[in-house]
């Protein structure tokens, strides 16, 4: 029992983690805190049963095309709304975050209404024995794609040129201009790569929440929770920060009931916070934001 | 024949004038130090060069063209680098990956792994650390690495900006020693900014002495010593 609690745990807590990863790609280059970010997972979800009913497609095109399709929203969002006011204090693209927030709420229930929607492809509950305790073949699913792009990830940011520049206008956006380094297309990069990573968050999630406007909000608070969790600039810290999480609000549900979820990710971080306030992670005062 | 000419530049930092009359020329494969008290436009003018910081006015000629106003990238493809004051390590990135940054402009792939081994080659205290994180290094082995970062553009003209701050004098002659070797050794020109002006003229051939955003004096280094005029009223030294 424990141990399925555990397993079941890791595979929301995988998910969260690919938020919090979003969240943390962002706010490194652009001391931005995304509050949109899961609304780009909200429209992804939203195509995808635009994709799979209207236009037909089979699964794996369909997922193809919300990535795609999200990763273009995200340069959109960065280029039209986001760069204007890219020189501004943190506090000013923060609001520019709930605005766009807003606005794609407002026009997913314009275009789709404010029903829940299910999504054509459902969660699949069988269950499959792992380490000797039962776990669904859906988490499983979800959690095998979650380890495949935090693996594509870590190949990216350690392995590739853009990845490792990427990384170099986090530590210092005037020395990586001087080397000529494209900051500014990097920045694009960043918000592309969290679209991507909202599209698949999206196809991943719709199957268990089913599909409507506010669907991503709860996931984003958390996967915002775990980023804080790892303060802000570390991938790693997030993904434990989103794990722990995933894990002790399973337990909760299990042992307290179900009413108790979502408060344990709340008092994790308060309690964190007070102990710690650059986060599980975090290297202090990285540069004033 | 691939020298620098700078005219007339000027350059403001919104209401502040920060360049007024800057006219240089750096030869090729020579070393020309730039002097100056603190405040004088020596950085600025750097970073019009590289193109950090838009000119105002004037004029900056690289190889015989104009490159007034490019982007920092268009610059180090046109075989420029500049190593910035205070050595700017990617405190994240390992040595290696500091290395590969300074190539970013470049796709010649074979050629880059060779100019790697080149620099490890030229410091070997970099080499013993290649993996180790940049901010974990001391002083010299990052001033080591800034250079090693600006010489991994492949470039002609190597601006170094106050490569001698905080440095024990042993790391600081041995790397002007390093930088002397390059010149003589490859088709590199050096355009030195330093505060430090006993090495810097030693190691240069001319120099330009400036101050509040002009050339006051220009010389040969060797001239330049033993101008009192430069000591008194230009660096502040009685």
């Amino acid at each position: 029992m424990l141990g399925q609690q555990i397993l079941s745990g890791l595979a929301t807590g995988s998910l969260y983690a690919l938020t919090a990863i979003a969240v943390v790609v962002v706010f490194r280059n652009t001391r931005t805190i995304n509050l949109a970010q899961g609304d780009f997972a909200m429209i992804g979800a939203f195509l995808g049963i635009i994709f799979l009913k209207d236009w037909g497609l089979n699964y794996f095109a369909m997922l193809l095309l919300v990535v795609a399709s999200c990763m273009f929203l995200g340069a959109f969002v960065e280029r039209v709304i986001m760069r204007p006011v890219a020189d501004s204090d943190w506090l000013t693209l923060f609001t520019t975050t709930i605005g766009v927030y807003y606005i794609l709420h407002g026009f997913a229930g314009w275009i789709w209404g404010r029903d829940t929607k299910a999504f054509p492809v459902s969660f699949d509950p069988t269950p499959v024995e792992l380490f000797g305790a039962l776990v669904s073949k859906g988490h499983l699913y979800n959690m095998g794609i979650a380890l495949l792009i935090g693996g594509v990830l870590w190949w990216f940011f350690t392995k590739t040129k853009q990845g490792i520049a990427m990384r170099a206008v986090t530590d210092d956006p005037e020395t990586a201009h001087l080397m000529g380094i494209p900051v500014k297309f990097i920045v694009t990069l960043t918000w592309c790569m969290a679209g991507a990573i909202a599209g698949f968050i999206g196809v991943l999630m719709a199957p268990i929440i089913y599909v409507s406007p506010e669907m991503m909000d709860e996931i984003l608070i958390k996967g915002y929770v775990a980023a804080v969790f790892g303060g802000l600039y570390s991938f790693r810290g997030a993904v434990i920060g989103a794990l722990m999480i995933g894990v002790a609000e399973n337990l909760a549900g299990g042992y307290l009931g179900s009413h108790y979820k979502t408060s344990v990710a709340f008092i994790m971080i308060v309690v964190l916070l007070a102990f710690r306030p650059q986060g599980l992670m975090g290297i202090q005062q990285r540069r004033e934001i | 024949m691939s020298s620098l000419q700078v005219e007339n530049l000027k350059a403001n930092y919104g209401p502040i004038t920060a360049l007024k009359d800057v006219s240089i020329e750096v030869p090729q494969k020579s070393i020309v130090a730039l002097l100056g008290a603190n405040g004088a436009g020596k950085s600025t003018t750097l970073k019009c060069i590289s193109g950090v910081v838009k000119p105002a006015g004037g004029s900056i000629q690289w190889d015989g063209a104009a490159i007034t106003g490019e982007t920092p990238n268009a610059v180090t493809r046109k075989g420029i680098a500049q190593v910035p004051e205070g050595r700017r390590i990617f405190k994240d990135l390992s040595v290696t990956d500091n290395l590969e940054m300074g190539a970013y402009t470049r796709s010649d792939r074979a050629q880059i792994e060779k100019d790697l081994d080149d620099i490890f080659d030229l410091f070997p205290r970099l080499k013993e650390r290649h993996s180790q994180l940049g901010g974990s290094l001391s002083g010299g082995e990052q001033q080591m690495l800034a250079i090693g970062r600006g010489l991994m553009a492949a470039p002609r003209l190597l601006m170094l900006d106050e490569p001698s701050l905080g440095l024990a004098p042993i790391v600081v002659s041995q790397i002007f020693e390093t930088l002397q070797r390059l010149v003589a050794e490859r088709e590199l020109t050096i355009l030195l900014v330093e505060q430090n002006m006993k090495m810097a003229l030693k190691v240069s051939s001319f120099g330009y002495v400036m101050q509040l955003g002009k050339v006051m004096i220009s010389g040969s280094s060797d001239e330049l010593e033993e101008n009192k005029e430069v000591y008194e009223t230009y660096l502040g030294i009685a």
